[in-house]
């Protein structure tokens, strides 16, 4: 056999093969997966800042629950204090995310510098609970190049630790500061709303753990679940609007001294 | 427990708690490295494409000389992978909707342009060495080795007829004029990398793939024509120590009004694209300041107040105004050239480092400061590899890399074939 006649006989070769493989449809498993379940499911979050008090057993229950470090300086929730005082003055601190609550009216202002501020120079003061947004439009999503990081058909925003590079990129991506790395598993992680408990009916950890009802979870598709009454019916804000991620924490009370 | 990046991170005011500067020195380094590489292969092909003679020798030497910053630029990715190696994945399953994903295609492709086109371009050599050797009987060990090297380069073509290396020649324009917007895209698509994420309030803008195409080709011709004059005072220092002159090798004048021909040539491209990568920088510095959207008041405290020594005075002044001034006068000489060619590179450094940790240096919440404090003394393989060992290892690379890789192509003294 020379070389022309392989070359030919092998590109009819090829031909033959592909002609039957062509009739296979390529399915993929996301669509496999919503046709099986039809999931009537889109996690979303409420926060009502007006109960919250700024104890941080949010934080603290969430540490636990999710095994991120607990002296280690990132967390995949927190809560943040704003002061504004009658004279314009505007702080606004989260000392270790509070896990340990704000214990002391000193505003920490970062390289172990702090403000002393007299309860009669306030104006306004608030706490405010943060959280991963599981965006609708995630841009940590779209900037994963290998896609380790993934929304899940429900809403939620997933990291498979298995397969993430630890680039970072979606750390950068997230208009939030919500990711980090994981100073064990050295890859990226993010809130996600306790993934192994909301999908065996259970509430995620720092809702189960506030005190005074300020974080619920629930489900937007279902219109007699009580925090979609709330986010339908009542005046409700979102984070950062202007990202065009469309994030689902929802807020009571948000102002927009808010960053 | 620390966490990565907060070793070298010290925050000021109201940082959200999750933020660390986690793109640190060899994310400045990566798109140094391709801006260099993109820079060479750009000013090989002026000379290939549009054929201007007088960069005859700067063209082949640059061509050589991006193949061997080719292999240095993928590594501070790596260095800076918190686990370098599932670094393959991103060629297993790349998600195309990143723009890191694409990196390896990008530079796949532009690696086999380079590569194939210094086949063209040594195919004769190749063949001049391996003919020989072919033929000669008791071969020597050294010489097996040689032979063995010299024809697999060859692939088996013998053919250096005058029809062939028509052939070749006309295969160099053909690759050098797809590498033009191949390594462009390669470095666009780095600044592309920056100026996509909207997340953050300095690098989103278009103008960001532009102004490190420009950048990158300056950066480019001034490390093309540092290692030009260095090697070729090295040559002039061997010339000087021969005392008969060969036919091989140069004599020392010949080589001297070579160089400063070569070298004022090529200072006028350097000039152009200096001047066009600046105008686009002030352009987007301007536009920021004109449209003082939201983030413009951290912006403007991190740019003219936290950053200006290293914006202003290193990147501006020092990096780009000074060369300009140096090579704009009349007379250029060989020392000058090299200050200009080193202060460029270093204008260029700032650049790529004021865009990567400056971009960093504000919190999200634009109510807070982020430093960045280099590691210089490694303590740990983190601090060693994200550090200023690591960086200067990537930066040394080529150039040992260029040694071993000019023995198989040699860049000066090729007998005339084309």
């Amino acid at each position: 056999m020379n070389r022309r006649d392989f070359l030919k006989s092998a590109a009819t070769g090829i031909a033959a093969i592909a002609l039957p493989l062509a009739a296979f449809e390529f399915v993929r498993p996301s669509e496999l997966f919503a046709t099986k379940d039809n999931l009537a499911i889109r996690w979303v979050f409420l926060v009502d800042t007006y109960k919250c008090v700024g104890c941080g057993l949010c934080v603290k229950a969430c540490k636990n629950e999710n095994e991120v470090p607990y002296d280690a300086n990132v967390t995949r929730t927190w809560v943040e204090r704003y002061v504004i005082t009658r004279d314009g003055r505007r702080f606004a601190d989260t000392p270790k995310g509070a896990r340990d609550g704000f214990t002391t009216s000193r505003i920490e202002l970062g390289g172990d510098k702090f403000q002393e501020i007299r309860n009669e120079e306030i104006e306004k003061a608030f706490f405010v609970p943060k959280l991963c947004n599981q965006c609708e439009n995630p841009p940590c999503v779209q900037v994963c190049p290998v896609g380790a990081t993934y929304q899940a058909p429900d809403g939620v925003v997933l990291v498979d630790r298995s397969w993430c590079i630890g680039c970072g990129y979606c750390i950068m991506g997230c208009p939030y500061g919500v990711r980090f790395f994981h100073p064990v598993h050295h890859v990226a992680e993010k809130c996600n709303f306790c993934y192994h408990r909301i999908t065996r009916g259970l509430k995620p950890a720092c809702v189960l753990a506030c005190p005074f009802g300020a974080r619920d979870i629930g489900n937007i598709k279902d219109p007699a679940d009580p925090v979609t009454r709330i986010i339908m019916t009542e005046r409700v804000g979102i984070l950062k609007e202007e990202y065009g991620t469309k994030p689902q924490v929802f807020y009571i009370g948000l102002d927009r001294e808010v960053k | 427990m620390m966490v990565h990046g907060e070793i070298w991170t010290a925050k000021e005011l109201f940082v959200y708690p999750n933020e660390y500067i986690y793109w640190s020195i060899q994310i400045v380094m990566y798109p140094f490295m391709t801006g260099l590489v993109a820079g060479a292969f750009v000013l090989s092909s002026l000379y290939h494409v549009f054929g201007i003679k007088q960069l005859r020798n700067m063209a082949r030497f640059a061509l050589v000389f991006s193949f061997a910053l080719l292999f240095a630029a993928p590594l501070p990715l790596m260095f800076h992978l918190l686990k370098p190696l599932r670094g393959m994945h991103v060629f297993m399953t790349p998600h195309f909707t990143s723009a890191i994903a694409a990196f390896g295609i990008v530079f796949s492709t532009y690696g086999a342009i380079v590569a194939s086109e210094l086949w063209f371009l040594y195919r004769k050599h190749f063949v001049d060495i391996a003919k020989p050797l072919k033929e000669k009987k008791n071969k020597t060990l050294a010489e097996w080795s040689k032979f063995i090297v010299f024809c697999s380069l060859t692939l088996g073509v013998y053919d250096v007829s005058e029809e062939a290396l028509r052939k070749d020649e006309k295969a160099i324009k053909i690759l050098a004029g797809a590498g033009i917007p191949v390594a462009c895209f390669l470095h666009g698509y780095a600044g592309f990398i920056f100026g996509s994420v909207k997340a953050n309030a300095l690098w989103m803008t278009p103008l960001m793939p532009v102004i490190f195409i420009m950048s990158a080709i300056v950066s480019g011709i001034a490390l093309c024509m540092l290692t030009y004059i260095l090697t070729m005072e090295a040559r002039k220092l061997l010339s000087k120590n021969r005392r008969r002159p060969s036919p091989v090798h140069r004599s020392h004048d010949e080589i001297r009004s070579v160089q400063i021909n070569e070298i004022s040539m090529t200072a006028r491209y350097l000039l152009f694209f200096l001047i066009f990568a600046i105008s686009l920088e002030l352009l987007d510095l301007i536009f920021r300041g004109y449209t003082a959207v939201k983030s413009w008041d951290v912006l403007r405290s991190v740019i003219y107040g936290k950053d200006f020594t290293s914006i202003f005075l290193l990147q501006y002044g020092l990096g780009n105004l000074l060369p300009l001034i140096l090579f704009l006068a009349p007379g250029l000489t060989i020392r000058r050239a090299v200050v200009g060619v080193l202060l460029v590179l270093f204008g260029v450094f700032m650049m790529r480092w004021n865009v990567v940790i400056g971009g960093q240096a504000f919190s999200l919440s634009f109510a807070g400061y982020m430093h960045y404090h280099l590691p210089i003394i490694p303590h740990d393989f983190e601090t060693f590899k994200e550090g200023l060992f690591g960086a200067a290892v990537i930066f040394v690379m080529p150039f040992v890399l260029f040694y071993f890789i000019a023995r198989i192509f040699p860049v000066f003294d090729l007998k005339e074939t084309h």
